[in-house]
């Protein structure tokens, strides 16, 4: 296969404990540390295995967001990808929005497998790559925790509720990554100096044809409904005694 | 208002319990009637099953053989299919359906709303987002179909009592066959299914191994409780992933919970902030854990359980 796309999200990282702003308004993120999304990390790890297997020959990163978007992609090309490519825009747009884009990079592109995080960390929607394959008329393997490529088919084994399913995928496809898929490398200092010098193209959204659009609004957020705070018992005996006063014993 | 229909969740002879969830959430919504379709090979058993649950009008059995495992792929352009009778399609935010709604709102050219936890008004939600660190108000346009997933930890299942009537129909949709199902490795243990146990034992990384393990499961068995894992125990390899509970495992409400030897990262806690009663066991007294714990044990775990074990004698 020529091409291995990657979609790297540029999200909180998930050491920040998030909180809503008093007013409602939106989440109190200005200033918190920003990192790629655990599950794309995962992602682009897996397509520098698949290229350095000799399976594919370039792995291209790409991001949707404002300019920022670029520090998530120097550390993806830091990481070993060939090249990156952000569709930049300030506005909020949605999943369905998002898998647009995707697929008129695919258009462009023509990858052979696309891999992307089973969900950002931020909304939490895990919709994208689902939205994306039903678009390019292609197979979804979703919560990938392992990958076998052969002869234009993917085997992919999915972390699913009643233990791990296994199903082959024609290519091309899209395959969205689960927690047990790999682990990631670390980046080294003289990768993240090579990395400066990889191309990195920027192109607007409307020049893909595509409008950004949201057609869900998140109108307000709360904080979740606080757990009131419990008690330290002396010993199993008190505990027993507890859970059997509340009638869960 | 118009007519909801919700997807079921099955193994191909039971009916998995989110769908009644489903309905529970459907039925907060005004509507003209709540429809469940069963795709199947042979829908018969998943049917009945469906047409006892109370709150269903009608269940739609949609028997083909290319129906025989919940590909999304294949059940998407089916569900599309039906979609134009329905202002709302749901189906359960488990892996089945968080795989397969996404793709049916594609089709359809709309968004989804995932994990819906309140309906405030037939199109106004709410959800967890940022790990359930806040709840959003999602606004959907009124005019368009709605796709969701309900989030199951936040519904009881509906009750049985229902007769609805069971309709064949037959969809004249292409499939595709680029996707073929391989196998499915399934841990059949007995033990109660985590996702609807009143009752869950969970360990974590402090368990330090799969031997050592068999602690939790032999307490979950005094109990009858489901067991359910940390992340950091299933990667560690001690159970497997479907015993993960969490953020990106599942999300669970039972009315005990057990966390032993589990830190309580926010990734974890997402998963049982709906849980009834927690109870804590860990070493040190400032794991997050204990903020959220209504019961604290401090003390080595390997010393506690068994005590716990032999007083519920
Ligand atoms: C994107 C993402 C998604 C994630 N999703 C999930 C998820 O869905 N679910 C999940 O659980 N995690 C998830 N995690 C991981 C999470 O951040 C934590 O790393 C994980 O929950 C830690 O597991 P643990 O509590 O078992 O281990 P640790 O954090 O190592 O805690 C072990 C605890 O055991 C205690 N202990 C040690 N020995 C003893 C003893 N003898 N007796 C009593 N107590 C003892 C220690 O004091 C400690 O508190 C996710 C992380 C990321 C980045
Ligand atoms: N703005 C974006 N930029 C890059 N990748 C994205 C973006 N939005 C979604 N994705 C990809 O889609 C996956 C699922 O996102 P979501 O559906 O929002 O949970 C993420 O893990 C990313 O791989």
């Amino acid at each position: 296969m020529q091409k291995v796309m990657v979609c790297l999200k540029r999200v909180v990282d998930f050491n920040v404990r998030v909180r809503v702003r008093p007013d409602g308004s939106g989440d109190a993120t200005d200033g918190v540390k920003m990192s790629i999304n655990p599950f794309d990390e995962i992602g682009l790890e897996e397509a520098l295995r698949i290229k350095e297997r000799g399976d594919a020959d370039e792995v291209v990163v790409v991001s949707i967001g404002p300019s920022d978007c670029q520090q998530q992609l120097r550390t993806g090309l830091a990481m070993g990808a060939d090249r990156a490519i952000l569709v930049e825009t300030s506005e909020t747009i949605d999943p369905l929005c998002s898998a647009r884009v995707f697929h008129a990079l695919i258009r462009r592109e023509q990858p052979g497998l696309v891999l992307m995080g089973k969900q950002a960390i931020d909304d939490d929607n895990n919709q994208t790559g689902q939205m994306l394959a039903a678009l390019w008329v292609r197979p979804q393997a979703t919560f990938a925790s392992e990958l076998v490529l052969s002869d234009g088919t993917a085997r992919v084994t999915r972390e699913v509720d009643a233990g791990l399913e296994t199903i082959d995928v024609e290519l091309p496809a899209v395959v969205t990554t689960d927690l047990r898929l790999n682990e990631p490398r670390y980046v080294k200092l003289p990768e993240i100096m090579k990395a400066k010098r990889k191309p990195l193209e920027t192109i607007g959204l409307g020049e893909l044809g595509v409008e950004a659009t949201a057609q869900h609004k998140f109108v307000n957020y709360e904080p979740p409904a606080p757990r009131a705070k419990g008690e330290q018992l002396a010993d199993v005996a008190e505990l027993i005694g507890k859970l059997k006063e509340k009638g869960l014993l | 208002m118009g007519r909801i229909l919700i997807v079921a969740e099955h193994d191909g002879s039971t009916l998995n319990a989110s769908t009644a969830k489903c309905i529970t959430c459907a039925e907060t919504i005004d509507n003209d009637g709540i429809d469940v379709v069963v795709f199947a090979s042979d829908g018969a058993a998943v049917c009945e099953q469906t047409s006892a649950l109370a709150g269903v009008s009608r269940v739609l059995r949609i028997d083909n053989a290319a129906n025989e495992h919940a590909l999304a792929a294949i059940l998407a352009p089916q569900i599309a299919a039906l979609a134009g009778d329905y202002s709302h399609v749901f189906g359960p935010s488990t892996t089945f359906g968080k795989d397969l709604m996404p793709r049916v709102a594609a089709l359809l050219g709309v968004g989804q709303v995932s994990d819906i936890m309140e309906v405030l008004d037939t199109h106004r939600f709410r959800r967890p987002i940022y790990a359930g660190n806040a709840i959003a108000t999602v606004d959907a346009p009124p005019d368009h179909i709605l796709i969701a997933t309900v989030r199951t930890a936040s519904y009881s299942a509906a009750a049985s009592g229902g007769s609805a009537e069971i309709e064949t129909r037959h969809l004249d949709v292409e499939l595709p066959d680029h996707t073929r199902f391989v196998k499915l490795d399934a841990d059949e243990t007995g033990r109660p299914d985590l996702q609807s146990a009143a009752r869950v034992v969970s360990g974590g990384r402090a368990l330090g191994s799969s031997a050592n393990f068999e602690l939790i499961f032999g307490l979950a068995e005094k109990l009858g409780a489901a067991v359910g894992a940390s992340r950091a125990a299933v990667d560690a390899g001690y159970v497997p992933n479907d015993l993960q509970v969490g953020q990106t495992g599942k999300i669970i409400a039972p009315d005990l919970y057990f966390a032993i030897g589990i830190s309580g990262a926010i990734q974890h806690l997402t998963g049982i902030k709906d849980a009834g009663t927690i109870v804590a066991i860990n070493k040190d007294p400032e794991a997050p854990i204990f903020e959220v714990a209504d019961y604290g044990l401090v003390g080595d775990l390997f010393q506690i359980v068994p005590e716990l074990e032999n007083a519920l004698d």
